[in-house]
């Protein structure tokens, strides 16, 4: 099953685990079905009405997925799916 | 040895190196990629940091000693003890001191060829592009998204190349943002995250290491685009994990539809980048809930009660510090409501007064009346109530 990493911000909601594997064929199906698995997730990955949050970028291997097909973009076994959120940190205070 | 067109012209002949900067800078000067030109490019050059913290400190610290003529930077905090984990261009002596002194002071110890110039006001729209105009590199070293998306956009109507890193407990981000040949960072994340969805460094933690390693990255790669050598970090994302001791490299592409950088800007002058980012309406919302100030705590607590205080931080934040108050984290709190009794009032702390304003709301929404949010959390606590109790 394709593998997805998971960013350090979001691993409290995934028991803190870094990496998942997750069955789809497409990555949308892979993203919806770890917001089912670890239902904390969905409000941090989607929008109130189901969209994928601008925030939120979905690489397969070093491709966005915006510049593939989206949500369509197929995956298979060995892929694996990257989330990258935006981070801000720097001159922590 | 170039391997593009450096973002400094050679001098010819306007600038020149002492014997002492020569000696100084020889194990530049025996490479062919730098050499003399280059090392006078260095010294004609000038820098915009943008923040004296975490990654400010190793960028600015070895900027000032390959030898950048002029280092700009924009920072209006003082330093804290809580800052000596990982600004290293601070010291224990410099506590309570504007981080401006300090740095220019290491500065100036570690090469006084270099020119600082200092900003001791926070950037702004208003400012921005008046302070850019004269340098040739911006480096982002911010701690918020508002900053970030300021500095990104005055970077792409300046035409300036934007040398990006970002931290975050133990993984950080660089990439070089520079829309006349790549993408900029709203091409990368067209819009910022809401308020409170992602923690900040003060909230989350970072590894006091981190910001070295993605610190010096930045000051590679501004180097290198000054000298017009290798390969910069235009379209590419660079990862990096302090725990798996990772890199990885995601492609970044420019979007035609970008709102500042793209075919058809939206964007052609700077905004308001706190409403931008949700500041106000978030703040807005935080007002709205019912607080209760430290003292008036302590007052209450001291005659005989009548208020339960909760704290919603992390068990880890419990154990550095606690005022004895029943713990449940933030994210524990909606499956554990029904631990709380409604007809209590119920005084809730977190550790400056942000978490526990939306476990204020999350109650208030659940049916609670009586909650109140304790202004400064157990920061203000131990500031103003019992210093016994450590600031962390």
């Amino acid at each position: 099953m394709p593998n997805v990493k998971i960013p350090t911000p979001l691993i409290q909601y995934t028991g803190g685990k870094r990496e998942v594997e997750i069955g789809g064929v497409t990555a949308g199906e892979a993203i919806g079905k770890l917001a089912q698995e670890y239902p904390d997730l969905r409000q941090h990955l989607y929008t109130g009405d189901g969209k994928l949050r601008s925030f939120v970028n979905v690489y397969k291997g070093d491709e966005d997925i915006r510049y593939l097909e989206g949500a369509d973009t197929e995956i298979s076994e060995g892929d694996e799916l990257s989330i990258i959120p935006s981070i801000a940190g720097g001159r922590c205070r | 040895m170039q391997t593009r067109q450096p973002l400094v012209q050679s001098p010819n002949g306007e600038v020149e190196l002492s014997n002492e900067e020569i000696a100084r800078y020889s194990r530049h000067l025996i490479m062919p990629e730098v050499a003399l030109d280059g090392q006078k490019k260095l010294k004609r050059a000038r820098v915009l940091t943008i923040g004296a913290g975490g990654l400010g400190s190793p960028l600015a610290m070895y900027l000032a000693a390959a030898g950048i003529g002029t280092i700009g930077i924009v920072d209006f905090d003082v330093v804290d003890e809580s800052n000596l984990q990982r600004q290293i261009i601070h010291g224990t002596s410099d506590l309570g001191r504007p981080k401006l002194e300090s740095a220019r002071e290491r500065i100036e110890d570690i090469n006084p060829n270099v020119e600082v110039e200092t900003f001791g006001e926070p950037l702004s729209s208003e400012n921005a592009m008046e302070i850019f105009e004269d340098y040739d590199v911006i480096v982002d070293g911010t701690d918020n998204f508002p900053t970030r998306y300021l500095v990104n956009d005055a970077c792409v109507l300046a035409g300036k190349p934007n040398v990006y890193g970002s931290i975050f407990r133990f993984e950080g981000q660089a990439s070089v943002f520079y829309a006349e040949e790549g993408p900029c960072y709203r091409c990368l994340y067209p819009e910022p995250p809401p308020p409170g969805l992602v923690p900040s460094c003060a909230e989350g933690g970072v590894l006091g290491i981190l910001p070295g390693a993605i610190g010096t990255i930045q000051a590679t790669e501004t180097v290198k685009l000054i000298l017009g050598i290798g390969e910069p970090l235009i379209s590419r994302l660079l990862l990096y994990d302090a725990l798996s001791m990772r890199f990885r490299e995601m492609k970044l592409r420019k979007d035609p539809n970008c709102p500042v950088c793209g075919e058809n800007p939206s964007v052609t002058e700077l905004i308001d980048y706190q409403e931008f980012c949700g500041i106000p309406q978030a703040n807005a919302q935080v007002d709205e809930v019912p607080e209760i100030t430290v003292r008036e705590l302590s007052e209450k607590l001291s005659n005989g009660g009548g208020v339960s205080v909760l704290d919603v931080r992390e068990p880890h934040e419990y154990e550095v510090a606690n005022i004895g108050a029943r713990l449940i984290p933030l994210g524990e709190l909606p499956e554990r409501l029904v631990e709380l009794d409604q007809d209590e009032t119920i005084a809730i702390h977190c550790k400056t007064g942000g978490r526990s304003a939306r476990a204020v709301k999350l109650l208030q929404d659940a049916g609670f009346q009586n909650v109140y949010n304790v202004k400064g959390g157990i920061t203000a606590w131990s500031e103003e109530i019992d210093p016994s109790v450590p600031k962390y």
